[in-house]
């Protein structure tokens, strides 16, 4: 399982320099899709999320964000016990058991989706007849969906993927001659969404939506005219479901920094034929905030040497950032996926000696990480103990989810993530 | 299926994974998804710990299903054993796993390693997590130990007259409810009568540690839900016999001494001498008799549940009105513990079913896990944490075990803290309405953090303003009597922490009496009636 495959990537329009992609396979210190729940069940106000699956699915959602978020969270877990394997109890039967109590407890939910897990996925639990059948029962009070998050199928943030292609389908269709729009796509803080839509309007593109939406009953409307830009670079099956609706895809990197905020705006505003000049009036006040909170870290992480175990997908278009705009040395870059083509901007701009690594193999990657002893090692949770015990200065990836750090006014806060480690390693005596 | 927000336990193999964590010199390899790997922060986040638990994942994933998933599992264990040279191997499946039916100790043994291998039959979908660390660790001590055993019919061991009597302490594990400082406590407390602990395990053992465990003179069950089925292979194996009496509070720390003396023949009263816990003399104090019938819940693994409310009505005179646990294999235990209180035991894993519970008694203090925890915070109850499931905060820097005398120490001073302080209390039921000092605000020992949040209180006007309004409309279907204004108010008067039984009191009196409208007169009549 440790053969390591050394490859060329082949290249892309656009690239300048193909880096070295090294693809390993072996054991995986990352999350499995359903660990998305944990963000998309507080995006989308009246949805809830059903796992079907296993007791370790249960205890990962309560342990993976550390915290039992104990005001009613819109999951469960519908728990396979040995009867339904066994087919003493009929597995079909008991899940409609269980939704009906379910909704009947929760009269607010509209939209339920069933998520698959590894057990269910390897018994061949059918979640899409499932969902049909519920969908049929419940119409049109809930809508019932279903996506897989299992661990053999996705990594982590493609549950959201998995989540948002489920939804592809099921948007309203948008006339042929309707007038042009945009789509985001991806779970934003409320915050970054608000700031990203307040500056389309700024800019004078109107007619946005959001996928996800913050209601279910509020699903965008797709078509030929419908132009999308990714918030989030992990959102491949959804691109292509929606490609597939007729929209386009408007290539640009993700909004991560000043710079990348600014070309992921102006790749809308292109699209929408937005003069230069309007263009730089509503960017420029923001863009100049983004550089002077950037510009507070860039003494404590210029020249400092970085390597990123993989976890969200987010890996390459922040450590473009903190290349680029706080002048920090990139020894590796590991990524669960790299999806060449939406990456390709991003690819583009990365150092050319930067090393990329895709999938992993956690042990040999950790004894590249010793020996390369870099300044911050980027990490999992389970890796940053034992990795500052070695006297390595670590930040936990995790956070990179769960904090707002796109757009403007929060690349200094993006910053300020990566200089906490090393300032407090500074401050520490004992 | 069952649904389930919140769980009590995780699967079996994290159990596994306890005792690995726990022991040195072992490696487990589990066969399974990626995502499983999970359950290494438990360990590396809730228990701090600056090390990755000793576990390889095998990581397979959905296109090697269709291929060879068993040849995945052989070539991650030969790559850990070469990596990480263990001293013993452990290896198993994982709920997916064990689905696709790869049989890891069949493959481990077909690898021909020159170590102990000790495969591991988890049920995940039948079993859960005590229940993984229990088997595990029997079949450790089984696989190590079992070589070592004497030949069926030999005659026990004598203990030469000149030698100490020694034991061995038995179930301590990873991410366990304070283990580290119990096996502390306790082995201080042992040598306190002269007992020699050989060994502790699974913590920091060896497997040549499991391996002479038959030496000592007997067996020290810390924890029976982890350590109760080894135990009792021990005392088949090597007639080694083991203490029952899980030394959590005074009583049971005496009676704990008593029955090692009983198993070794020493003398336990140099361990009684003097005032060695604080506890007695603290919960006799004059100050401590506002304590005095305080109502309690109690909830927890078996062992923690049974001694907790022993503490809390003989030792702080409490009044136990709950006592249930979600170890299903401690239930007859737990059953019998609550008889003692009058009381039927709740035994359930659904914590919505425990939420229930605790709302509908209305106690004054929850003694229970990280779940209950957060019932209690949500109903504006006091509560302290007595067992597992754990959290990060399970895990202070100081020196805190729940065992032994230090441990009644610790255990007066956690469950005393979130109470309101006597007079305090007393204050606050004579002057209701001052706009600062009011039972909304928490005792005044626990700082701003303490205050019941707004949205708690905001949502208990609430529950008052629908009763009201319920009440005005219409007489309710199930003929519980309407409230009249007047007695609304003045059952606003009583302090939040003891409202809830004031009112379900009065609502039980004015039922049984056939009473429609509860008045201020019905009030003090039910008061008069049920006493405080």
């Amino acid at each position: 399982m440790s053969q390591v495959a050394t490859l060329q990537a082949s290249s892309q329009p656009g690239a300048c320099s193909a880096p070295e992609v090294l693809r390993e396979r072996g054991q995986r210190e990352v999350f499995c899709g359903l660990t998305g729940i944990i963000w998309l069940h507080r995006k989308i106000q009246d949805a809830f999320f059903l796992i079907v699956g296993s007791r370790t699915c249960a205890h990962l959602m309560q342990s993976a964000a550390g915290v039992m978020i104990f005001a009613e969270p819109r999951f469960g877990t519908a728990i396979i016990e040995e009867r339904d394997l066994a087919g003493m109890a009929d597995a079909n039967d008991e899940l409609d058991r269980v939704v009906a109590r379910l909704l009947a407890r929760r009269p607010d939910i509209k939209l339920l989706f069933l998520v698959g897990s590894c057990p269910s996925e390897v018994i061949k639990l059918d979640l899409s007849r499932a969902a049909q059948r519920l969908s049929r029962q419940f119409m049109p009070d809930v809508r019932v969906l279903n996506y897989s998050g299992s661990g053999i199928e996705t990594t982590f943030t493609q549950g959201e993927d998995m989540c948002l292609a489920a939804l592809a389908p099921e948007l309203p269709p948008e006339a042929p001659d309707a007038e042009a729009s945009l789509m985001l796509v991806g779970a934003l803080a409320d915050v970054v969404e608000d700031q990203f839509l307040r500056s389309f309007k700024a800019l004078g593109i109107d007619r946005v939506s959001v996928l996800p939406p913050r209601r279910s009953t509020a699903l965008p409307a797709v078509g030929p005219n419908t132009r999308f830009l990714l918030c989030q670079p992990f959102l491949g099956e959804t691109a292509r479901l929606l490609e597939e609706r007729g929209a386009r895809r408007l290539a640009a990197p993700f909004p991560l920094g000043a710079e990348g905020t600014t070309a992921w705006l102006k790749a809308a505003a292109d699209a929408w034929q937005v003069p230069e000049q309007r263009f730089r009036e509503v960017t420029a006040p923001a863009q100049q905030r983004a550089r002077l909170a950037i510009a507070r870290y860039r003494d404590r992480l210029a020249g400092q040497r970085l390597f990123f175990f993989p976890d969200s997908q987010l890996e390459i278009p922040i450590a473009r950032f903190l290349a680029r705009e706080l002048d920090m040395q990139l020894i590796e870059v590991g990524t669960p996926y790299l999806h060449r083509q939406h990456m390709a901007e991003e690819l583009a701009l990365l150092p050319e000696d930067v090393r990329l690594s895709e999938g992993q193999h956690v042990d040999n990657q950790i004894d590249r990480c010793r020996a390369a002893r870099p300044d911050l090692t980027v990490c999992g949770l389970g890796l940053a103990n034992p990795l500052e015990q070695e006297g390595l200065t670590t930040k936990w990836s995790i956070e990179l989810v769960f904090t707002p750090i796109q757009g403007f006014e929060q690349a200094g806060d993006l910053a300020e993530l990566f200089a906490r480690p090393l300032v407090r390693r500074t401050r520490l005596e004992v | 299926m069952q649904l389930t927000v919140w769980t009590y336990e995780g699967p079996p193999h994290v159990g596994a994974m306890r005792i690995a964590t726990a022991m040195q010199d072992v490696h487990y390899v589990l066969h399974a998804p990626q995502g499983d790997t999970y359950a290494d922060l438990l360990f590396t986040m809730i228990e701090r710990r600056d090390r990755r638990p000793p576990v390889t994942y095998t990581t397979f994933q959905a296109r090697d299903l269709g291929s060879d998933t068993a040849e995945l599992f052989k070539t991650a264990a030969a790559e850990a054993v070469d990596r990480f040279q263990p001293k013993a191997l452990m290896v198993g499946a994982s709920c997916t796993a064990e689905l696709i039916q790869d049989d890891p100790g069949g493959l481990a043994k077909a690898l021909g390693l020159s170590l102990p291998v000790v495969p591991l039959e988890l049920p995940s979908y039948s079993k859960k997590e005590n229940w993984g660390a229990a088997e595990t660790f029997y079949q450790m001590v089984r696989a190590l130990a079992g070589p070592h055993a004497p030949a069926p019919g030999t005659p026990p061991r004598e203990r030469p007259a000149d030698a100490r009597p020694s034991c061995n302490l038995l179930g301590p594990t990873a991410l366990g409810f304070r283990h580290r400082d119990d096996v502390s406590e306790v082995t201080r407390l042992l040598s306190s009568i002269g007992i020699e602990v050989r060994v502790v395990a699974p913590l920091n053992a060896t497997p040549a540690d499991l391996a002479r465990l038959g030496d000592a003179d007997f067996n020290v069950v810390l924890y029976p839900e982890i350590a109760q089925t080894a135990a009792g292979w021990l005392k088949r194996t090597f007639r080694q016999p083991h203490t029952t009496v899980v030394p959590i509070g005074i009583g049971a720390t005496r009676d704990f001494l008593a029955e090692v003396a009983a198993l070794t023949g020493v003398d336990p009263t140099p361990a009684l001498a003097g005032a060695p816990s604080r506890l007695p003399w603290w919960s006799r104090s004059i100050d401590s008799t506002y304590l005095t019938g305080k109502r309690v819940f109690v909830f927890g693994d078996g062992c923690h549940a049974i001694a907790a409310a022993r503490i809390a009505q003989d030792e702080l005179g409490f009044e136990v009105v709950g006592l249930g646990t979600y170890s299903r294999e401690m239930a007859r235990e737990v059953r019998g513990a609550a008889e003692r209180y009058g009381l039927q035991a709740l035994i359930t894993d659904d914590y919505l079913e425990v939420e229930e519970q605790i709302e509908a008694l209305q106690p004054e203090l929850v003694l229970g896990t990280q779940m209950e925890r957060h019932i209690a915070k949500r109903l504006g109850i006091g509560c302290a944490v007595i067992s597992a499931p754990v959290h990060v905060q399970d895990f202070p820097a100081r020196y805190a075990p729940q065992m032994g005398w230090e441990g009644a120490n610790v255990i007066f001073d956690t469950w005393v803290h979130p109470l309101m302080m006597g007079l305090e209390e007393h204050l606050l039921g004579m002057f209701r309405e001052d706009f600062e000092f009011n039972d909304e605000a928490g005792g005044s020992h626990l700082g701003h953090g303490s205050k019941r949040s707004n949205a708690e209180a905001t949502a208990e006007t609430a529950r008052a303003e629908v009763d009201r309004a319920s009440a005005d409309v219409k007489p309710r279907p199930d003929d519980t009597p309407v409230w009249t204004p007047e007695a609304q108010s003045e059952l606003g008067k009583i302090p939040f922490f003891v409202r809830g039984k004031a009112r379900r009191n009065t609502e039980r009196f004015a039922s049984e009496r056939s009473i429609p409208a509860i008045t201020v007169e019905t009030l003090y009549d039910a008061k008069a009636h049920f006493g405080k």
